[in-house]
C-alpha cells in the first residue's frame, strides 16, 4: 500500500531521555543486540543505544503550536528532551554512530497516533474540523563499529517486522500519508459455471478461497441450480464460512479409521461425553461463543470460559498475533450469551528451543527466541491494558514448533444467569460497535486453515492483525452497560471472517440485509468484499430492537465508541448485501451454513516401533535432579508471569506463583470473583507433546488427568469441574495425522466419562505444517486442555508450598513404570517406552477422596506430580516453603517393575498420573488415611528446616540424594 | 458519623474502578464511579464528594507516556476544581495510573511550572511491566490517613512507576516539606532495599508522595488489591488476618473524611 502522493511534508518530533536519566529502552535494545551478536558474531560491535519516540504532525501547524503540543502531550519536562524539525527538514547526521528508523506502513493500525489525534482535538490544539494526519515512528541511535548492512540485519532481526513496518538505516525519509485508494467497484461477477477442475482449483487458490475441489464442485452445482454466476462477495462469504477455522470440517466430517466408521468425530467423542454425562451445572455448551457453567446457584451467577488458538498470525507477527489472539478470545467472552464480564485470561505458548542455532531456523521463519519474546509482549500489552488478570497458562518447548509456533489464549467471564442466552428477532437492527474497518486481516480465516510456507510471511501480509486494546476496553464498558439496561437481544463478536462470519452466523435461522457502505472505514477506498471479510479488530455486532436503537447508540457514545446501524435481520432465509443500492450478494443461508460436503477421510495409526529404554540407574542423582529442574519445560516461568498483571480486579486467592518468596509454581490458580459469594473458581491446564508423539490416546487421558489435578490440588470440586479441548494438529488429510486425532479424541471421551467432567467448549487448529522446498515440517500432535472448577469455600483453599517443619509428607496414588516421553528421558536422550496413562478405575476416587479430606482441613499443602515426577514436585514444595525435606523411598509399596526399570529412578522420575504429594500434621495422619481409604496415601518423610536441604533415601533405605535449597533454586531459575 | 461520599474517577482505559470502589464502600464510604468525560464540562458534579480517587489502569492506553493524555485533560479542565477541593478540606488519592495522572496535573507541585517541576514517574529500570508483591513503609508525612513507621505488604503492577527527581536538591526539598510519604522496604524493614523489593528503581525507594498539604496522596502500589487476607501469595503462613492490609488503608481514609465533614 503506497502512501498518498503529494501529502504536504510534516513536522517531525523526536523525544529522547535526557542523558542524565538512564534510558531503559536503549539499554534493553543494546542487550538484545549483544545477545544476537553471540549467535552471529558479524553483528557484534554496538557500544551504546539510545531510543527515541518519533511523531509526524501536519505541516500547516505553526511553530508555536508544535512547541505547545510537545510540552502538553509528548515530552515530560523532567526526564525528556525533544528535538523538532520543520516540515521538509531532517535531523542532521549524529556526530558519531548511526540512526535506525522503524515506521508503520500506511494504513496499519497505530493506537498511539489515534490517542494523540484524540487529545489534540479535545485540547483544541489543532484548529479546524478536519482530522489531522498524525503518524509515529521509532528511532534508535546506535554507537559502535557496525556497517549499514549489519545494522539493517539487526533491525530486521530485532526491531522491525517487514510485514507491517518499514526499516531505514542511514536514510531519514519517512512516508507520510494514507494508503492510496482503489477505484470504486460494485458487484463483481466471477465466472464459475463453465470452469473445469483445473479452472476451479485455480480460482480457489488464486482467489485465496482455499476450498478443495469437492467443495468447489459443490459451489458450482449450487450456482448452476440457481442459474447464474456468483459474485465475488458471495464466493468470499462461502470461503470464510466453509473454512476449516470456522466449520471444523475435519472434526465434523466422516472418517474411516482402520476400518472403523466414525460419523462426526466431534459428536461421537467429545460432545458425546458431555451429553452422556448430562451434568446439571452445564448452562450452555458448544453452541455459543463460550461454554457456560453454574458458579453460585443462590446468586444465579455463572462462569463462561473459552480458549482460542492464534497460531498462524503469531508465526508471522508474534506480537500482533498473540495480542489479537487474547483480544479475540476476550470478545468471545464479551459476546457469549448477552455478554459476560471478563475476570481472567489464560495463555499457553508452544515454541522451538530458545538456543536453536541460527542455521537451523527454516527459511522464512522467525527465530524461536524472537517468537517467544514477541508473543509474551503481545499478551502482556493487550491483557494488561484490558484490566484482566492473566493467571494461568504455560510454555512448552519442542523442535517441532520451530516453524509453526502455537499460541493459545483463553478468557473466563462472570455472567448472571439471566444473560446466558440470546435471540435474533426479525426486524431487529444490525448494529456494529467498536473500531473502524480497514484492510487488516483480510483472509485471516482461510489463511489460518492452510499450511504455511516460505512465502507466507509476504503473501499473507494482509492477514496480519494489529490490536488496539483501549478500543476493546471501551467496547467492553459500553457493552456491559447496554446489557444491563436491556438495550439489545442479539450479540456476537467479529472474529475470523469479520462481519461475514458474525452476521452470517447471527442470521443463520432468520435472514438479513446489510448495507456495506455504512460500515465506518479507517480510510477510503475499500471494496465491498474487503469491508465484508476484513478482520479489523475490536468490533462486535448487536441485534437491537428498533425502539432501543437510539439509547443503545448513546450508551456507546458515552464511552467514545462508534455504533453504526448496518441493516436489519428479517425472516427471508437469505443474506443480502448491498453497496450503495447495488446488490453485491444474495445468498441462501441454508446452503451457506449446511451445504458443505462431508467427504469420507481415511485415518490410520501405527504404534511407533521403538525399544523401551526403561529407567536406567542414575549415576549422579543430584546432577540429575538439578538438570531436570533446569529443563525448559520444568524451569521457572516467573520471568514471564511477572510481566502480566495477575492481580488486577483484586480477586486473587492463589496466584500463578506461590510460597514464601513467591517463586514456586502454583498448581491451579484460584480467584474469588464475586465478593458476595464464598465460592471461588480454580483454573488449570495441561499439555504434553512428547506423550502425543508416542501415544495420542494415553496423552489425551493424561493431560485431562493433569488439568483435573491442577484444580483439585487447590480445593476445586472434582464433581464441579469442566474441561475445554484445544487441538492443534498437522495436516489431517494425511491418514496418520487424522489417526492420531481420532485416538486423542477417544482418549478425551474415555477420561471425561470416567471423571464425570463434561467438555463445555473447544476449538481446533488443523493444518499446522510448514513447507520449505519439498520438505514438510509438521507440529507434534498437541492437545491443550483447560479445566475450570468451582471451589466450595474460599477459606479452605490449599496451596502447594510446605507449611511447617515436622509435618508429614504423604505420596497419594500409585507409581507405575511410565517414563515414555518423560522429562528424564529427554534429559538422558532416550526415546520410547510406555506413556503415562491414568488408571481410570481409580483416578476419580482419588480426586474425590482428596477433596473430602480438604473439606475437613486435613491437608496443609498439596502439589500434583507431573513433568519430572516425585523428585521435582518435592523440590518445588520445598522452594515454596523455604524448607527442606527428608524422604525415604523404601517405604513405598509398588508392583514389581519390569526388567530395565531401576526402582529408585522409576519412583523418583516416573510421570504416572493421578498422584499428589500432600503435607499433613502428624496428629492428623490417622484421620487423613481413613478419609482416603482405598487410595494409597503413604507417609514417605517429613519437612525439615531449610538449612538441611532435601535428602532422599533409596528403595533400600540408603542415602541416595542430597541437595541444598540454594542449589535447587538456582537450577529452577535457569532461563531457557 | 455520616458516611462520607467518595467518587472514583475513571477515564478511557481505566481498569481498577471496581476494586477501588469496593475498597471505599467496604471502608465506610458511599461510593460512585464516573467517567471524567461527564464532568469536564460540568465540574460542579464533583462538589458533593469529600474523597476523589483517580483509579489505576491504562488511561488512553498510556500511549503517549503513562497518564499523560488523561493528565493533560485534567490539567486543562479540572485544575481549579481539584485545588478548591483540597482547600475546603477534601481528600484526593491517585493509585498507580491515577498517581501518574496526578503527577501530570501538577497537583503535587502547585507552585511549579514545567521548567521548575521537581519530580516525575517514568520507565521501570527493568524496562518492562512488572507485577509482584512488595512491602511499603510509611515515612514522616502530613498525609492524615497514614501512620508513620508502619510497614505493610501490597502488590505493584506497572511499567512506568520509577520515581525520579530533577536533582538532589529537589529530593531534599521534597523531604523537608514532608511530601515523601511512602517508600519500598524489605519484609522486616531491615537491611538494604534491593531489586525486586524496590521493584522499579525509584530514587530513595519512594513509592508515594503527597501535595504540600498532605491531603492529596499518590502511590504506585495497589492497596485495593489487598482487601482480603487470602490475597497475599503467602497468606497461608501469615497467621490469622481478618482482612488484607489494604482494607485498613481505605477505611482510615474514609474515617478521616468523615471527621472532616
Amino acid at each position: 500500500m503506497a502512501p498518498t502522493p503529494g501529502a504536504p511534508a510534516p513536522w517531525r518530533i523526536e523525544i529522547f531521555r535526557k542523558t542524565r536519566f538512564d534510558d531503559p529502552e536503549g539499554t534493553h535494545a543494546l542487550a538484545a543486540i549483544e545477545a544476537l551478536a553471540q549467535q552471529s558474531p558479524k553483528l557484534a560491535g554496538a557500544t551504546s543505544v539510545r531510543y527515541g519516540r518519533g511523531f509526524l504532525l501536519p505541516g500547516e501547524l505553526s511553530a508555536d503550536k508544535v512547541q505547545e503540543i510537545v510540552g502538553e502531550l509528548l515530552a515530560d519536562p523532567v526526564v525528556d528532551e525533544a528535538a523538532t524539525f520543520e516540515p521538509g527538514a531532517t535531523p542532521p547526521a549524529p556526530p558519531s554512530g548511526q540512526r535506525m528508523l522503524v515506521a508503520r506502513k500506511p494504513g496499519v493500525m497505530d493506537p498511539v497516533a489515534q490517542t494523540l489525534t484524540r487529545s489534540l482535538a479535545q485540547l483544541e490544539l489543532i484548529p479546524g474540523e478536519s482530522t489531522p494526519l498524525v503518524q509515529t515512528f521509532h528511532v534508535w541511535q546506535i554507537e559502535g563499529d557496525l556497517s549499514e548492512e549489519s545494522l539493517t540485519e539487526i533491525g530486521n532481526e530485532l526491531f522491525a517486522n517487514e510485514v507491517i513496518e518499514t526499516l531505514a538505516v542511514g536514510d531519514e525519509t519517512l512516508a507520510y500519508g494514507l494508503p492510496s485508494p482503489r477505484p470504486p467497484v460494485g458487484r463483481v461477477e466471477v465466472e464459475l459455471l463453465g470452469l473445469d477442475d483445473a479452472g476451479l482449483m485455480e480460482l480457489s487458490t488464486g482467489g485465496q478461497l482455499y476450498l478443495n475441489l469437492e467443495e468447489m464442485h459443490c459451489v458450482q452445482e449450487h450456482y448452476k441450480s440457481v442459474g447464474r454466476e456468483p459474485s465475488a462477495c458471495e464466493l468470499e462469504t462461502l470461503a470464510q464460512t466453509w473454512s476449516e477455522h470456522c466449520q471444523h470440517k475435519t472434526f465434523r466430517g466422516n472418517i474411516d479409521f482402520d476400518g472403523e466408521r466414525i460419523d462426526n468425530l466431534l459428536k461421537s467423542t467429545i460432545a458425546a461425553a458431555t451429553h452422556e454425562i448430562d451434568h446439571p451445572f452445564c448452562i450452555s455448551v458448544f453452541h455459543d461463543n463460550a461454554g457456560i457453567i453454574e458458579f453460585d446457584k443462590d446468586l444465579e451467577m455463572d462462569l463462561a470460559f473459552k480458549v482460542e488458538t492464534h497460531n498462524h498470525p503469531s508465526a508471522i507477527d508474534p506480537y500482533g498475533g498473540a495480542g489479537t489472539g487474547i483480544g479475540g478470545v476476550i470478545r468471545d467472552i464479551l459476546g457469549v450469551g448477552m455478554g459476560a464480564r471478563p475476570i481472567a485470561n489464560t495463555d499457553a505458548f508452544f515454541v522451538g528451543p530458545q538456543d536453536l542455532p541460527a542455521e537451523d531456523v527454516p527459511r522464512g521463519s522467525l527465530p524461536p527466541r524472537r517468537i517467544l519474546n514477541g508473543v509474551i509482549a503481545g499478551v502482556r500489552d493487550y491483557g494488561n491494558r484490558m484490566g484482566i488478570p492473566t493467571v494461568s497458562g504455560g510454555v512448552w518447548y519442542d523442535k517441532g514448533y520451530v516453524a509453526n509456533p502455537l499460541v493459545y489464549a483463553g478468557t473466563v467471564g462472570l455472567i448472571p444467569r439471566k444473560f446466558a442466552h440470546k435471540t435474533v428477532v426479525p426486524g431487529d437492527i444490525i448494529l456494529v460497535v467498536g473500531g473502524r474497518t480497514g484492510r487488516d486481516g483480510i483472509h485471516g480465516a482461510t489463511f489460518s486453515s492452510i499450511e504455511l510456507d516460505e512465502e507466507s510471511e509476504m503473501t499473507s501480509a494482509a492477514a496480519v492483525q494489529i490490536g488496539d486494546p483501549i478500543t476493546e476496553k471501551k467496547v467492553a464498558e459500553g457493552l456491559l452497560t447496554a446489557r444491563d439496561l436491556g438495550l439489545f437481544r442479539g450479540l456476537t463478536d467479529c472474529g475470523a471472517g469479520g462481519l461475514s462470519s458474525a452476521i452470517g452466523e447471527m442470521a443463520e435461522n432468520t435472514g438479513a440485509t446489510v448495507h456495506l457502505e455504512r460500515v465506518p472505514l479507517k480510510y477510503p477506498g475499500l471494496t465491498p468484499d474487503e469491508i465484508w471479510i476484513s478482520e479489523a479488530q475490536e468490533r462486535m455486532v448487536l441485534g437491537v430492537p428498533p425502539e432501543k436503537l437510539e439509547e443503545c447508540i448513546a450508551v456507546f457514545a458515552a464511552e467514545d465508541v462508534e455504533a453504526t446501524p448496518l441493516g436489519e435481520f428479517n425472516d427471508t432465509g437469505r443474506l443480502v448485501l448491498k453497496y450503495e443500492d447495488e446488490v453485491v450478494a444474495d445468498m441462501d443461508l441454508e446452503f451457506l451454513h449446511n451445504g458443505t460436503p462431508k467427504p469420507l477421510r481415511k485415518a490410520t495409526w501405527t504404534k511407533p516401533d521403538l525399544a523401551d529404554p526403561g529407567a536406567p540407574k542414575i549415576e549422579d542423582p543430584k546432577a540429575t535432579l538439578l538438570g531436570l529442574l533446569a529443563q525448559p519445560n520444568i524451569a521457572s516461568k516467573e520471568w514471564i508471569v511477572r510481566q502480566y498483571d495477575h492481580e488486577v480486579q483484586g480477586h486473587s486467592v492463589i496466584g500463578p506463583m506461590s510460597g514464601r518468596k513467591h517463586d514456586a509454581p502454583s498448581d491451579g490458580t484460584v480467584l474469588q470473583p464475586c465478593p458476595e459469594s464464598k465460592k471461588a473458581v480454580a483454573l488449570g491446564c495441561a499439555a504434553n507433546a512428547r506423550y502425543g508423539k508416542l501415544d495420542p490416546q494415553a496423552m489425551a487421558e493424561t493431560v485431562i488427568d493433569e488439568a483435573m489435578r491442577n484444580v483439585v490440588a487447590t480445593y476445586g470440586d472434582p464433581k464441579k469441574t469442566a474441561l475445554l479441548d484445544n487441538f492443534s494438529w498437522g495436516n489431517c488429510d494425511k491418514p496418520e495425522q487424522l489417526g492420531a486425532l481420532v485416538l486423542a479424541s477417544k482418549g478425551c471421551y474415555a477420561a471425561a466419562k470416567a471423571f464425570g467432567t463434561p467438555f463445555i467448549s473447544g476449538k481446533d487448529s488443523l493444518n499446522n505444517e510448514y513447507r520449505v522446498g519439498d520438505t514438510t515440517l509438521s507440529i507434534p500432535p498437541t492437545l491443550y486442555l483447560s479445566s475450570i472448577s468451582v471451589v466450595p469455600n474460599v477459606n479452605n483453599v490449599v496451596s502447594m508450598g510446605a507449611k511447617k517443619e515436622g509435618n508429614l509428607i504423604l505420596l497419594v496414588g500409585h507409581t507405575r513404570p511410565e517414563l515414555g516421553g518423560s522429562e528424564l528421558h529427554d534429559l538422558m536422550g532416550l526415546w520410547g517406552g510406555n506413556v503415562p496413562r491414568p488408571d481410570l478405575r481409580y483416578a476419580k476416587a482419588t480426586f474425590e477422596k482428596l477433596h473430602g479430606a480438604m473439606k475437613y482441613k486435613q491437608i496443609a499443602a498439596c502439589h500434583d506430580l507431573s513433568e519430572g515426577g516425585l523428585a521435582v514436585a518435592l523440590s518445588e514444595m520445598c522452594m515454596a516453603g523455604d524448607m527442606g525435606a527428608e524422604i525415604d523411598l523404601s517405604v513405598i509399596d509398588h508392583d514389581d517393575f519390569p526388567e530395565g526399570y531401576d526402582v529408585d529412578t522409576t519412583l523418583l522420575y516416573s510421570e504416572s498420573p493421578s498422584r499428589f504429594l500432600i503435607e499433613v500434621e502428624p496428629g492428623k495422619k490417622y484421620h487423613l488415611q481413613s478419609k482416603m481409604s482405598g487410595i494409597a496415601a503413604t507417609p514417605i518423610g517429613r519437612f525439615v528446616s531449610g538449612a538441611k536441604g532435601i535428602s532422599i533415601k533409596d528403595s533400600l533405605g540408603r542415602p541416595h540424594l542430597k541437595a541444598s535449597l540454594d542449589e535447587v533454586r538456582e537450577a529452577f531459575q535457569t532461563r531457557p | 458519623m455520616s458516611r462520607p461520599k467518595a467518587l472514583v474517577l475513571r477515564s478511557t482505559g481505566t481498569n481498577c474502578q471496581e476494586e477501588t470502589s469496593r475498597a471505599l464502600t467496604r471502608g465506610g464510604a458511599d461510593t460512585d464511579v464516573i467517567h471524567t468525560n461527564h464532568v469536564l464540562h460540568d465540574v460542579s458534579k464533583l462538589d458533593p464528594y469529600s474523597i476523589l480517587v483517580f483509579a489505576g489502569g491504562f488511561s488512553y492506553g498510556d500511549d503517549l507516556g503513562a497518564g499523560r493524555a488523561w493528565g493533560a485533560e485534567l490539567r486543562h479542565f479540572l485544575s481549579d476544581t481539584l485545588k478548591k477541593h483540597l482547600e475546603r478540606g477534601g481528600l484526593i488519592l491517585g493509585v498507580c495510573n491515577g498517581f501518574q495522572v496526578l503527577m501530570e496535573t501538577g497537583i503535587f507541585e502547585p507552585e511549579a511550572s514545567a521548567s521548575t517541576r521537581k519530580m516525575a514517574l517514568y520507565a521501570n529500570e527493568s524496562g518492562h511491566y512488572e507485577c509482584r508483591w512488595v512491602h511499603l513503609e510509611t515515612l514522616e508525612t502530613k498525609c492524615p490517613w497514614l501512620v508513620p513507621g508502619e510497614r505493610f505488604p501490597v502488590p505493584v503492577a506497572h511499567a512506568e512507576g520509577r520515581f525520579v527527581v530533577r536533582d538532589d536538591e529537589a529530593l531534599a526539598s521534597l523531604k523537608a516539606a514532608g511530601q515523601l510519604a511512602l517508600a519500598y522496604t524489605t519484609p522486616d524493614g531491615e537491611g538494604d532495599v534491593l531489586y525486586p523489593q524496590n521493584p522499579n528503581g525509584s530514587t530513595a525507594h519512594i513509592a508515594g508522595v503527597t501535595d504540600p498539604t498532605g491531603r492529596a496522596l499518590g502511590l504506585m502500589p495497589h492497596p485495593e488489591r489487598n482487601l482480603d487476607g487470602w490475597n497475599h501469595p503467602d497468606s497461608a503462613r501469615m497467621g490469622k488476618r481478618p482482612e488484607g492490609e489494604g482494607a485498613e488503608f481505605y477505611s482510615r481514609l474514609v474515617k478521616v473524611a468523615a471527621g472532616a465533614n
